[in-house]
């Protein structure tokens, strides 16, 4: 009797977690809207307090809602088929990730290929070239836009080398500890999840040290260092964010695994943040052929 | 088992009855009913549709007569760009979430949508964006005024101030789509009665499986376009901006690689909904079932090669206007297999001609004007004449006002006595129907004519000799918006009570909708129907 209660499909109670969600994102989009205006016009204003409330508040609403779902979880509420729709659904959801990432990475191309040697008068825009910025020349990285902003490329080695070595180590021993998981080894699961953390968090620390070089007096690679600037730290900065997101979750995972939580068969929390991983790694190795090798 | 099933259930929901019955606010603000959300995103589509149907009759009053009379040429940009936004993301793609969420567990035999949580929260944040959006008309800056496509520079170098607002309401919209998009996509992979196969369902069904992949896959990429956006206008950078290696064309590709795509999420779901209500009124099954899935996919693959059909004159290459050319006709073809399908349905059949039946006409015969000036549009030699003009107003017009709004309409009669359990007054739908059909027309036919003869869109005034054809075109506008009372009259007095509905109201209708009580019971199919 007891399983079949749950062979229907678990439709979960009212829930104020949603509109909690709501009104924090509220805060967060008027915030940070009022703070970007205020801070063209060189005003203070209240706009940050606002944006910074609205994000403690999700975090607060994850929290809750999170908790929530692991309480109906555990005490055996779902079903198989709920536990397919939590998967399709993180699948759809990075999909969506990789889309947004497509939208800096079409940019990127573009920009490359199109707009940097059509200034340079390419194609048939050989007036372009003649009449706007004479003086102009391609190259890629654009060490010199049509303006005279001065910058300079960031190299492939060094750096964003071990990084790319760091993060692709860390999609392996991510493998690894799922595949711990699946076998019901729990120190070996503790064990490689510690340890791909550990490398998330390294990498994210070479990636601090690699913008402040960037930054440096000698490279004076910023934000503002024309299209090459733009791109370099836009997808870089969006990776960035998207791992520390996937940090954030393994670490979770990692405290739930010491609670006890999981079962070799039923981990969709591990899996789901196990995907991310694998997700932002190669977002990673298309940033490092495209924005740094090539 | 199948009794134990139900009988568990029953004993379980009896005993949380009370905490689960929320009454008042709360119940909307907590539900996980798809029902509930339903009814909100269709009332909140409504309550846009006329705000911003409202901002159009000012604009419609501005341009009665030439020179400037009511309202100052920026003002008018506010008022022209918000009514776009107001109109696309607020009106018409809820209105489509709204029956999503209503009729797709119901039509698949589920007990709710997959993610019920989830459902709440895409609906609650839409409020807020539009009340970011709208509240910027009282803003210091204005309302944004560079057009509801935001082309760069007008939004970046030349904005008002009030881009940051506009990108971040953008932003939470944009969630909101993606996750009531996934919701869709799950609850028709997952969620499906048992033995209801891919190509057994109802092709309403299909066109939202499609239009929420179609969202999935686009609206990130508007993410990222309005973040270049911010970037570009607040911090610096120069994307859209040939000084520093940027190039503003490249916002217009951008924006429609999304944006052409984003045409089709709002007619997509109008072919499935008109493809519901013409074999019900005609009492024959509908025409080439495959062939209309096999179009709908089609029309969406192809939406994504045809974006810079909407940029001919922005001097690209010639490789690429031929490329985008032919592509854009190939559209033609599926579009054309489900117009004559539906034809092919319609014959012969045993027509009546209730009030869903004569949108549902009107909504075939309208949009394919529609699509055949979205043909002449389609050539690039002519386009570099009808770029910009009224010609393209009237042409997405005719596709949005008159198909995917008249589909919108049909749908919500159709349904209505199941929403409700009380059949709507014919008559007034009937009046509604008539009123709307003469109406739109005056409003949108002589704008082909006052592209052809060099209008442009987007500008206040305008050269004496337009001025005939645009005092039409503004009655023709009172007259439609006044019309969209008579449907809030009818929604309402449906609601209220009338003739009590059957199971089934439509004789010729078919679906497991029609198999649940009207008003459709709080929860339905809690445990699924068979399917043969």
């Amino acid at each position: 009797m007891t399983t079949k209660k749950y062979e229907t499909y678990y439709v979960p109670a009212q829930s104020h977690w949603p509109i909690v969600g709501a009104v924090a994102l509220f805060m967060i989009a008027f915030g940070a809207g009022n703070y970007v205006s205020d801070l063209a016009k060189g005003e203070g204003g209240y706009g940050g307090y606002l944006l910074l409330a609205g994000i403690a508040l999700i975090i607060y609403m994850m929290f809750g809602w999170f908790k929530n779902v692991i309480d109906e979880s555990m005490s055996g509420k779902y079903s198989p088929q709920l536990d397919s729709s939590f998967r399709q659904g993180m699948s759809w959801f990075i999909f969506s990730e990789v889309m947004f990432f497509i939208a800096f990475f079409g940019a990127l191309m573009y920009i490359r290929v199109f707009s940097v040697p059509w200034l340079d008068g390419a194609g048939n825009n050989v007036m372009t070239g003649e009449v706007l910025w004479p003086e102009f020349t391609a190259t890629w990285p654009l060490v010199k836009t049509p303006d005279g902003t001065v910058t300079q490329g960031m190299g492939w080695y060094g750096l964003p080398l071990i990084n790319t070595i760091l993060l692709l180590t860390s999609s392996i021993t991510a493998h690894f500890a799922h595949i711990a998981l699946e076998q019901d080894r729990r120190p070996q699961l503790k064990a490689w999840l510690g340890v791909t953390i550990l490398l998330g968090t390294a990498f994210l620390g070479f990636q601090v040290l690699e913008y402040s070089h960037g930054y440096s007096e000698e490279m004076q690679l910023y934000l503002t260092s024309g299209v090459y600037g733009n791109t370099f730290y836009l997808l870089t900065g969006f990776h960035g964010m998207h791992v520390t997101l996937g940090t954030v979750m393994l670490i979770v995972m990692f405290f739930r695994i010491l609670k006890g939580h999981f079962t070799p068969k039923s981990h969709f929390a591990f899996q789901a943040a196990s995907w991310y991983w694998h997700f932002v790694d190669v977002v990673w190795v298309m940033l490092f052929v495209f924005v740094y090798i090539i | 088992m199948t009794t134990d099933v139900l009988n568990d259930h029953d004993s379980h929901e009896g005993e949380h009855h009370d905490d689960h019955k929320m009454t008042g606010i709360k119940r909307w603000l907590y539900t996980t009913n798809h029902k509930d959300i339903g009814s909100m995103y269709l009332w909140f589509s409504f309550i846009m549709f006329l705000i911003g149907g409202a901002l159009a009759m000012v604009i419609r009053a501005e341009l009665f007569q030439p020179g400037l009379q009511i309202v100052e040429p920026d003002f008018f940009n506010q008022l022209t760009t918000v009514h776009g936004l107001i109109m696309v993301f607020g009106a018409i793609m809820p209105a489509f979430v709204g029956f999503a969420n209503w009729m797709l567990p119901m039509m698949i035999g589920a007990p709710d949508m997959a993610l019920p949580r989830l459902n709440n929260w895409s609906f609650w944040i839409l409020p807020f964006a539009f009340a970011i959006l709208i509240g910027s008309f009282f803003m210091e800056s204005g309302a944004p005024n560079f057009g509801w496509t935001f082309y760069a520079p007008l939004s970046t170098t030349y904005s008002n101030g009030s881009t940051a607002f506009f990108v971040f309401a953008v932003h939470i919209m944009g969630i909101s789509s993606i996750m009531g998009a996934i919701n869709i996509v799950v609850t028709i992979m997952n969620m499906r009665a048992p033995g209801m196969t891919y190509m057994k369902m109802p092709l309403f069904v299909w066109t939202f499986f499609i239009t929420a992949y179609l969202l999935i896959a686009v609206m990130p990429i508007l993410a990222g376009v309005v973040t270049m956006l911010l970037t570009d206008t607040y911090f610096g950078t120069s994307f859209f901006d040939a000084a520093g290696g940027g190039d503003p064309v490249l916002f217009q590709h951008i924006f429609w690689f999304f944006g052409h795509p984003e045409v089709y999420i709002m007619i997509l779901p109008a072919f499935g909904i008109v493809s519901t209500i013409i074999p019900a009124f005609s009492r024959k099954k509908l025409f080439g079932y495959s062939s209309m899935v096999y179009a709908t996919a089609s029309i969406a693959f192809l939406s994504f090669i045809v974006w810079a059909h909407h940029m001919f004159t922005t001097g690209m290459p010639l490789f690429g206007e031929l490329f985008f050319m032919y592509c854009t006709m190939l559209i033609a073809v599926p579009t054309g297999v489900k117009v004559f399908n539906w034809m092919a349905t319609m014959w012969r059949g045993s027509m009546t001609f209730e009030t869903p039946m004569l949108f549902s006409i009107a909504f075939v015969i309208l949009f394919t004007i529609g699509g055949f000036s979205g043909l002449m549009l389609a050539l690039t030699p002519v386009d570099f004449q009808y770029h910009d003009t009224y010609f393209v107003v009237a042409h997405f017009h005719y596709v949005l006002v008159t198909g995917s709004l008249f589909s919108i309409f049909a749908g919500a009669y159709y349904w209505l006595p199941k929403w409700t359990g009380y059949m709507y007054n014919e008559t007034l739908g009937k009046v509604h129907f008539w009123c709307s059909l003469i109406s739109v027309n005056l409003l949108f036919f002589p704008m082909h004519f006052l592209g052809l003869a060099g209008m442009p869109r987007r500008i206040p005034d305008y050269a004496l000799q337009f001025a005939d054809f645009n005092k039409w075109v503004s009655i023709g506008g009172f007259a439609f918006g006044l019309s969209q009372l008579i449907f809030l009259v009818v929604v309402i007095k449906c609601i209220r009570g009338g003739e009590k509905a059957p199971a089934k109201p439509w004789e010729g209708a078919e679906g497991l909708e029609w198999t649940v009580a009207s008003p459709a019971p709080y929860h339905t199919f809690t445990t699924p129907p068979k399917i043969d």
